[in-house]
């Protein structure tokens, strides 16, 4: 039977894979903006699993939440992503380095 | 008696202060005035205290006046202990410290630092008198100390003068080797004894005497020979015994008057002194006192022979002090401790005598110091001439002066002494002390010669300034012509033979040399007549200065001749034997390359490049290096993060 | 059974969706890969008997935000080749690290913990259930304040949002409506005594 081993085990490789893409595309801000929004599917699918296994539902209320503000993340991830374009005419990451001291 | 003893001691020391911290206020005339009165009142109660215990039959007194600390049973004190023999040195000291400070009025008389000098003297009196009335380990070491300061004090005196910071740092340093030796003595004798105070240490001598020691494990050593040769290598650096006598010579480039003071009659001696006060201990000792009758003989002999050489008037009169030194450790060596201090009683006055001479020449030729420039004095300055002549005379061992009754007994002592055998110690002794006779005539008459007769060498503006000095300069040397001149003829009895020193020093009844010669002892003019018929001394002392006149006088060419002729030797003896070498090229050059090598690579690379500054640079490069992980862009630090909880789970997984 | 084929299928189709994301080189194309990627995950929720979640995925993600990346990606003209150009040079590394989080993982849920545990399948809903309705029990009762808190953070992502992106343009002429009815006529007319010209 399909079970929570399973539903792990697909949370476990959608979220190495999404660590993968951040590696691979790291130079460009969407697609780490992407990559973040599949990791945090990865983590959606934990809380499902565990509230189905256990029969408690408010794991699911915390899929809801983290739905809300991974949208809400995603609008200002975006936002930011827009003015650093206008600013920089780039948003190539490698850029993006006023952190370095 | 208590009251004068404190007045004895805290008189100088009271002046020392008043001169050395008010000498401003109370001005040239104020400073040498406190502290004549001072000594002065020092000298007529040590003379009042000598005659107590001497022709009152005053008895000794061993007291303790304050105690410091106790410590485990160990007290520390300060105590006097007045016998017979505190008081001939109290009073030899304070004499010989009395006739300094009125000379001083006259050769410091233009010097800047009047007042400082004065203070100095007199606290040099003051340390001087602790050493020798100290009943005690702590407060003798006091002294010792306290008289070695001063005398780095006094020969730095003018401390602008290069060569003056070199000889003071020199006797100051060369003095530690011998204290070195001396605390270590020091401290044997609480290990042992389990006191500082003499009594109670000489008590327990046998007892001491009877133990050993393995300082290096194996090799037993008896405690008390250990103890009493370690305490001798003390005295060896205030003595300025051989091998340490180097800074002896150089401390001449303090004031005449220091020289006269410090140099010849007081401090030199503390460590005579200090010997004759420890005998109950060196007599149970047969190797120590084997130790020193060589060394004094070495001393005695050898630096004599240098004063040959020498030409600076103030280092002849050094090396002649050295050998005269070296003839007391030869006395104290064979047991005859009372010929020791005899000798040093009467050294005492001619030799002050002597350098005061000197210093009075020094003045009347504005510093000339070299005697190749000096000659034909006699005329010019009369006095000076005469007294010298007596000082000159009580040296070599004129008879009849002060210098031949304590020379004489000296030399008979070390004679008669055949309880060290008849072997090589004996023999190194007995010839060096008789050559060591002919070898005093011959340098002192040469000195005499080159200062008094002969051509004047001076140039001509020299010999128009030329005169006789003031009272204040001729005054001391009349005052201490009288006791070179006449002091042996009635204390030879007594002192020597006699049985003045009483309990103060103990002599066992195999090594009393002294005894055996004052059954001989038929008063003072038989001595004289015996020295005459039966013993070689006082032709050897004649033929030394005969010599001295044909070389000097008759045919001064000659001593070139024979410098050329015997090149080697002089260059040996210019040199001196090539001591001041060995110990500036080898032991301070070694201590400056060990110091050099221990500063470059112990400290700056070891300390400061490893492990401070390294500590420093290896973080520094450890964080250049790390900081290429701080790129700047959020992507690796989340590759760190992701990177870090992959390796923690695997360690938790596997690990 | 037919349950089984139906998860591995598209648990396939989701991790075939997921590395196109990760590796397309056009964002658009990742970023429709992507909008796979959540409906296949939808699919499998509903497996799971999770639908009112399934049903919001869709609708939130791919109907909001999927449209807010597409339209970002696609009105900031991006120059594709220049901004993939890392891709060789890490990629073994971050793969490595995948496997290597992916192995670390599967030995955490097989072969470490209760591995019976799950294997019975979920327990079946009682019957009559609604998921929709068991969640939205608890979501207004239990957790209302924190549904409060995440209406007040959709509402600061507007308003961030709007912040952020808005601008000023230097020389756009608005009109200011109080400052013209407040004017006063000694403001804007000044009127000036001078003396009469001469005739020239």
């Amino acid at each position: 039977m399909i079970g929570l081993q399973h539903y792990l085990t697909i949370a476990a490789v959608l979220f190495a894979l999404s660590v993968a893409g951040i590696f691979i595309n790291r130079r460009n801000l969407i697609l780490l903006l992407m990559c973040i929004e599949l990791m945090l599917l990865a983590v959606n699918f934990n809380f499902i699993a565990f509230s189905r296994h256990l029969g408690d539902e408010t794991g699911q209320i915390f899929v809801f939440f983290i739905l809300t503000v991974a949208a809400a993340e995603a609008a200002i991830g975006l936002a930011i992503l827009i003015v650093i374009f206008r600013s920089r005419r780039t948003i190539n990451v490698r850029e993006l380095d006023s952190m370095k001291g | 008696m208590h009251g004068y003893h404190l007045t004895i001691v805290l008189a100088p020391l009271a002046a020392a202060i008043v001169a050395g911290l008010f000498g401003k206020k109370i001005g040239r005339a104020g400073a040498h005035w406190i502290t004549i009165f001072a000594v002065g009142l020092s000298f007529v109660l040590s003379a009042l205290v000598l005659k107590y215990l001497y022709w009152d039959g005053g008895h000794a007194e061993n007291y303790s006046v304050y105690t410091w600390a106790v410590v485990d049973g160990l007290r520390m004190e300060v105590g006097f202990l007045i016998d017979r023999l505190t008081a001939l040195m109290m009073v030899v000291v304070t004499f010989v410290s009395l006739m300094v400070h009125i000379y001083t009025v006259g050769y410091m008389h233009d010097d800047s630092g009047y007042q400082r000098f004065f203070s100095y003297i007199s606290l040099f009196t003051f340390s001087m008198l602790m050493l020798v009335m100290s009943n005690n380990f702590l407060q003798l070491f006091f002294g010792w100390e306290a008289v070695g300061l001063v005398s780095y004090l006094l020969i730095g005196f003018w401390f602008k003068r290069e060569s003056a910071i070199f000889a003071n740092l020199k006797a100051f340093l060369v003095n530690r080797v011998g204290d070195f030796g001396f605390i270590l003595g020091i401290a044997g004798i609480v290990m042992f004894a389990e006191s500082l105070d003499y009594a109670t240490v000489f008590a327990s001598g046998p007892a001491i005497a009877a133990q050993n020691i393995e300082v290096i494990s194996g090799v037993p050593w008896n405690a008390m020979t250990l103890i009493c040769i370690l305490l001798f290598i003390g005295a060896m650096g205030k003595s300025a015994q051989a091998p340490l006598h180097v800074w002896l010579p150089d401390s001449m480039e303090g004031p005449t008057p220091i020289s006269a003071l410090i140099h010849a009659a007081t401090m030199v001696t503390a460590g005579i002194f200090m010997v004759a006060r420890m005998s109950p201990l060196f007599e149970l000792s047969e190797t120590a006192l084997a130790v020193v009758v060589v060394i004094g003989a070495i001393t005695a002999f050898f630096m004599g022979l240098l004063g040959i050489v020498q030409n600076d008037i103030k280092r002849v009169i050094a090396y002649s002090t050295l050998s005269q030194l070296g003839y007391m450790t030869v006395a104290l060596g064979v047991s005859a401790y009372g010929a020791a201090i005899f000798h040093l009683m009467t050294h005492a006055f001619f030799k002050a005598l002597l350098f005061l001479a000197a210093g009075s020449v020094i003045i009347a030729l504005h510093h000339e110091q070299d005697i190749r420039k000096m000659g034909g004095l006699r005329k010019y300055m009369p006095i000076t001439y005469w007294t010298a002549l007596i000082g000159s005379l009580a040296l070599i061992g004129f008879p009849g002066s002060a210098g031949f009754f304590s020379k004489d007994a000296l030399i008979e002592a070390v004679r008669e002494s055949h309880w060290h055998g008849q072997g090589a110690v004996y023999w190194i002794a007995y010839l060096s002390v008789m050559l060591g006779v002919f070898v005093t005539a011959l340098y002192t008459f040469r000195l005499f010669f080159l200062v008094f007769h002969g051509k004047e060498r001076m140039d001509e503006k020299m010999r128009s300034h030329v005169h006789e000095s003031p009272w204040v300069v001729t005054g001391p040397l009349i005052l201490l012509a009288i006791p070179s001149a006449v002091i042996g003829w009635f204390t030879i009895a007594p002192v020597v033979f006699g049985n003045f020193f009483g309990t103060s020093i103990a002599v066992t009844e195999r090594h009393d040399v002294l005894a055996q010669l004052g059954r001989e002892f038929h008063g003072s003019w038989e001595f004289i007549l015996h020295a005459f018929q039966q013993s070689p001394v006082v032709y050897l002392a004649a033929a030394g200065a005969v010599t001295a006149w044909y070389f000097y006088l008759k045919r001064p060419d000659l001593p070139d001749v024979i410098s050329k002729k015997l090149s080697g030797l002089y260059t040996l003896l210019v040199h001196k034997y090539y001591f001041d070498d060995l110990y500036i090229n080898g032991f301070a050059a070694g201590g400056r390359a060990a110091g050099k090598f221990l500063w470059q690579k112990g400290d700056e690379l070891l300390i400061d490049g490893i492990i401070v500054n390294g500590t420093a640079n290896t973080i520094g490069r450890l964080a250049g290096i790390l900081r290429q992980l701080q790129t700047g862009y959020l992507y690796d630090y989340a590759f760190a993060m992701i990177i870090g909880l992959t390796l923690l789970l695997g360690w938790m997984l596997w690990f | 059974m037919f349950q089984a084929v139906l998860f591995y299928f598209f648990a396939a189709a989701l991790f075939a969706a997921a590395l196109g994301v990760i590796l397309s080189r056009n964002p658009v194309h990742a970023a429709l890969f992507l909008v796979l990627a959540f409906f296949q995950s939808a699919v499998l929720w509903l497996l799971a008997e999770a639908e009112f979640l399934a049903i919001v995925l869709v609708l939130v993600y791919v109907g909001a935000v999927m449209v807010l990346f597409l339209f970002v990606v696609m009105m900031l003209d991006v120059d594709v080749e220049r901004v993939r150009g890392g891709l060789t040079r890490y990629a073994p590394f971050g793969l490595l690290v995948a496997a290597l989080m992916v192995i670390e993982l599967v030995q955490v849920i097989w072969f470490r913990g209760r591995t019976d545990a799950g294997l019975g399948g979920f327990q079946p809903t009682p019957d009559g259930y609604s998921n929709t309705k068991a969640l939205g029990a608890i979501l207004y009762t239990e957790h209302v304040y924190a549904f409060e808190i995440a209406a007040v953070i959709l509402l600061l992502a507007m308003v961030a949002a709007i912040t952020l992106t808005m601008r000023k343009r230097p020389g756009l002429k608005v009109q200011n409506i109080a400052e013209q009815v407040a004017v006063k006529a000694k403001d804007r007319v000044r009127i000036v005594k001078m003396e009469t010209e001469k005739r020239q």
